[in-house]
């Protein structure tokens, strides 16, 4: 397959340049670059969702113009999204059959297909489970069947390890080889240089929207992979001088809240969860998503509430106080989730700069909304915090991802919070932004702002913090001090395996100084990427990977475990 | 900024005039179809619609639509679809006639008290369907349906002889209203029209400040656009749609009042009922909009108004039936057409100034 001077343009923006790309039959090969480096883009070229404006797609030596996903189908080639396409109250039989009843039809042929498809690659599907049931490595599996049953000979799967644990990754790539081997082509996209090298043949880099290089797994090292796609230093996370103050700022003590999970089993989602953050301190917090951090952040927040423990805040007990109190009392919120819990997206810029801040200046007074006072601080707020907007009356959801989160940190800042707390903050954001975020943190925290920082980025995590904490299954199993921790050491109690204080080793277990180098760059943001709309051309520097590391940790530790 | 201001004007007066001339050439087609000459019948609907009879027959009529209107709207302002506001009014007229017919006040007293006896009663039936959706997690479009049907057959039960009316000849109805109760009346050279325009357009100022210019707006307007966002926000979701549905409720009990106070002055077996639904196709029409909504519902009034009159034409008096289909058809695909047009549009606005800026500034960086 090869793909020749492809360029597409968006309005505005060219989203793909010139880009060259050959791939050769029986191989993994994998398309790296930053998020918004117009990986997604090409796919959807090459999988008939877009159409290039120039350039050409070859396929086993015939050109071809791709002009829907049936076509690329027809054509044996099949796409593994990266947020799954799959009905969850049907079977995985059901799933399969979806949309393609003509092949097997849907019943015992169709069955029969699934089992030897299953078998043939190792992909273990049990086809008459029902999809809600089953786990997100299950599921994926679910989606690369779906493919291979609709025939295709070349699958192309979008950051397919976003939302896998490490070992999950590891058998993934396990059934990736075992399609190579059965002759089948993938063409694997990501931003971590420690799968890529360990599960591609043939590596092609792309940079802003272009092709700038390839290369061979077995000649390569991370850095240079790094070097590849970032193409310049950027800034670092790193703080200089401590402010951590001795004055407690926010107290969670015994916190305890279970929730019903999809089977209906009552399970702690937080247990005993006990820190406090002083004035001036930036607790991070470590953890595979999912292991309780987001309902953490609600139960401060008040939108959930625990079934034990207290919260307080600046000597006040707000465990019981509704979420407006707390906001009013200064707790300011930039959360993981912007597009659900930050914005109002088809509201106008100003209306966002309300949201979350009615009660208080300028937005009101005496219940009224003050719109021209309100309106004025938002046209401050795009101007002191640099959120690229034509105007303050066009909706949040024109802007890009990362001008979105400036105007939330903007917002949340102007209020001078007691606390902070940053899910995720330089999440989906370009580099610039990333590192005025970050800028945006430091100054607070000096000025006495305690910050509860929560983030899959170790780079981040560790640069920033002052203490660092790791959550693991609703309790906080371990801590670290960031002065001395490294990203390895960190993912290793990320994944339960490690627990206690952790004490840096000097030689340690990690043979592997050279993936260090690139410790202390901003990595990219682990999702999102594909499903917001990017324009490359607002991103002037590229981002930067990092994520070796905490790959390479997880690696680590499965063969200190072995 | 100015020109985004301009196109939005453009863009906001597109889907109106877009929605009606689709309206009137779909209308056109089928009174064609039917064999009838459709511009004959404009001509008809505009003479007679403009004699001063029918202006004051039209205004009156449009006035419980147009509270009708603000009670729907007031729900779909955050996501809930109250379909229920015609039981709302009517056991809140009913109920309201009862006391009033019951009372002989001075009308300073007797006026307000039948009104906020309404409102309460109003408010009280559309709560039912908040408190059972934030307690038991019942979808609204349910209950209030449901709800309808139990006030209809509440009303029958004590709409009887004996009970709460009294009959006289075929129709039985409640106690007359005592002469203090009857609102005023504007007159005019034909027949007056209905004090009660002037609380219609009073409502219709509050809806608009209240949505608009408070806090309790604002977080209303939240809910409705991200329930997520609005309870991050620190908006209580279930305290709102308990008092949004209370709000459209008492806006519910407002409805039947100009037939109560300025014609009928009882609630009988006759009284006007399915303004409710009426209210739903305005509110769609006016796209929630204070001053949208009251140009609906006067063009609705002009419509049943001039449709009798097309019957002595030879047409089918249904086609008006036909007409108001299809306009709020053409209405809701218009904006949504329009709407979508005005993102996408933004969006690439927003995409090329930022590229502009971002080619610049790259350029910068590159030579640093």
């Amino acid at each position: 397959m090869e793909l020749a001077g492809i360029t597409k343009r968006f309005p505005g923006v060219v989203a793909n340049h010139d880009i060259h790309l050959t791939v050769r039959r029986g191989t993994v090969h994998a398309l790296c670059g930053e998020n918004g480096a117009g990986k997604s883009t090409l796919m959807k070229i090459l999988y008939g969702m877009q159409k290039p404006d120039e350039g050409t797609i070859t396929l086993d030596g015939e050109q071809v113009t791709l002009h829907s996903p049936a076509d690329a189908i027809a054509r044996g080639i099949g796409m593994v999204h990266q947020h799954f396409m799959l009905a969850d109250n049907l079977t995985v039989l059901e799933n399969v059959v979806l949309g393609a009843e003509k092949l097997h039809g849907i019943g015992g042929k169709a069955r029969a297909k699934i089992k030897e498809i299953s078998d043939a690659y190792g992909l273990g599907v049990r086809p008459d489970v029902l999809v809600e049931d089953l786990g997100v490595a299950d599921r994926q599996r679910v989606e690369i069947l779906k493919v291979l049953y609709r025939g295709a000979r070349t699958l192309i799967l979008d950051e397919p390890t976003a939302v896998l644990v490490p070992q999950e990754v590891d058998a993934l790539f396990d059934n990736l080889r075992e399609l190579k081997s059965e002759g089948l082509t993938v063409i694997f996209i990501s931003h971590k240089l420690g799968e890529v090298l360990s599960v591609a043949d043939d590596i092609t880099v792309i940079r802003r929207g272009t092709t700038v290089g390839t290369a061979i797994p077995s000649r390569t090292t991370p850095k240079q992979l790094a070097e590849l796609m970032v193409g310049e230093e950027l800034p670092s996370p790193e703080t200089r001088e401590s402010t951590v103050t001795d004055i407690p700022m926010l107290t969670v003590e015994g916190l305890h809240l279970s929730a019903t999970d999809s089977d209906g089993v009552v399970r702690a989602v937080l247990d005993g969860i006990t820190f406090t953050i002083h004035k001036g301190e930036v607790l991070g917090l470590a953890g595979v998503e999912g292991n309780g951090q987001a309902e953490l952040v609600e139960a401060i927040m008040g939108m959930r509430s625990p079934d034990a423990g207290t919260v307080t805040l600046d000597g006040e007990d707000i465990t019981k106080a509704p979420t407006r109190k707390r906001r009013e009392d200064g707790i300011g919120y930039i959360p993981e989730d912007r597009h659900r819990h930050g914005l109002l997206l088809e509201a106008p810029l100003w209306e966002n700069r309300i949201l979350g801040h009615v009660t208080e200046r300028p937005n009101s007074k005496r219940g009224l909304i003050d719109t021209k006072a309100a309106r004025a601080d938002t046209e401050r707020i795009v101007r002191e915090f640099d959120v690229r907007t034509p105007g303050i009356e066009v909706t949040a959801a024109s802007l890009s991802g990362g001008n979105q989160q400036k105007l939330i940190v903007g917002r949340e800042m102007s209020h001078l919070p007691k606390l902070l707390i940053a899910a995720h903050p330089t999440r989906g954001v370009d580099v610039g932004a990333q590192a005025q975020i970050w800028d945006q943190i430091r100054e607070a925290r000096h000025e006495g702002l305690a910050v509860l920082l929560i983030s899959a980025d170790l780079d981040e995590l560790i640069g920033l913090s002052d203490t660092l904490r790791v959550m693991f299954r609703g309790r906080l199993v371990a801590d670290a001090d960031p002065a001395t921790i490294t990203p390895e050491e960190l993912g290793s109690a990320m994944t339960g395996a490690a627990g206690g204080h952790l004490e840096h080793h000097e030689k340690g277990t990690k043979g592997e100084k050279g993936e260090k180098g690139s410790g202390g760059k901003p990595k990219p943001p682990e999702r999102g990427a594909s499903s917001e709309p990017r324009k490359a051309g607002t991103s002037p520097k590229a981002k930067k990977p990092g994520n070796t590391n905490r790959n390479k940790s997880k690696k680590n530790k499965k063969k200190r475990r072995r | 900024m100015k020109k985004i201001d301009k196109n939005r004007l453009i863009l906001g007066l597109a889907a109106p005039v877009l929605a009606i001339v689709a309206a009137l050439a779909i209308t056109s087609i089928i009174i064609g179809v039917t064999g009838k000459d459709p511009f004959h019948a404009y001509q008809v609907m505009v003479e007679f619609g403009s004699k001063a009879d029918s202006q004051v027959w039209i205004i009156n009529k449009a006035t419980p639509y147009y509270l009708s209107a603000l009670a729907v709207a007031v729900g779909f302002r955050m996501n809930l679809f109250n379909i229920g506001v015609d039981g709302q009014y009517r056991i809140a007229a009913f109920f309201a006639a009862v006391v009033g017919g019951a009372l002989t006040l001075p009308g300073i007293i007797e006026i307000p008290v039948i009104i906020i006896v309404a409102m309460a009663v109003g408010a009280l039936w559309a709560g039912i369907a908040g408190l059972l959706k934030t307690s038991r997690g019942v979808n609204e479009v349910i209950s209030t349906i449901m709800l309808n049907a139990i006030g209809a057959s509440v009303i029958g039960y004590f709409l009887q002889d004996g009970r709460l009316a009294k009959k006289e000849g075929n129709l039985i109805h409640t106690p007359y209203l005592p002469d203090s109760a009857h609102f005023f009346e504007i007159p005019t050279q034909t027949k007056p029209i209905y004090g009660f325009v002037v609380i219609a357009a009073l409502a219709g100022v509050a809806y608009w400040f209240l949505l608009n210019r408070t806090r309790f707006g604002f977080d209303l307007r939240t809910v409705g656009q991200s329930e997520t966002a609005a309870q991050a926000s620190g908006v209580s979701v279930k305290r709102m749609v308990v008092t949004s549905m209370l709000i459209s409720g008492a806006l519910a009990g407002l409805v039947g009042m100009p037939t109560l106070l300025g014609v009928s002055y009882n609630y009988g077996t006759d009284f006007p009922t399915g303004i409710g639904f009426t209210g739903i196709a305005i509110a769609l029409l006016g796209r929630n909009n204070p001053v949208g909504m009251a140009l609906a519902a006067l063009l609705w009034g002009f419509l049943e108004r001039t449709g009798t009159q097309l019957e002595f034409e030879g047409y089918a008096q249904e086609i008006v039936g036909v007409i108001q289909g299809v306009i709020v058809l053409c209405v809701v695909i218009a904006y949504e057409l329009v709407r979508r047009y005005g993102l996408k549009a933004q969006q690439r606005k927003v995409g090329e100034e930022l590229a502009a800026q971002a080619r610049k500034s790259d350029k910068a960086e590159v030579s640093a």
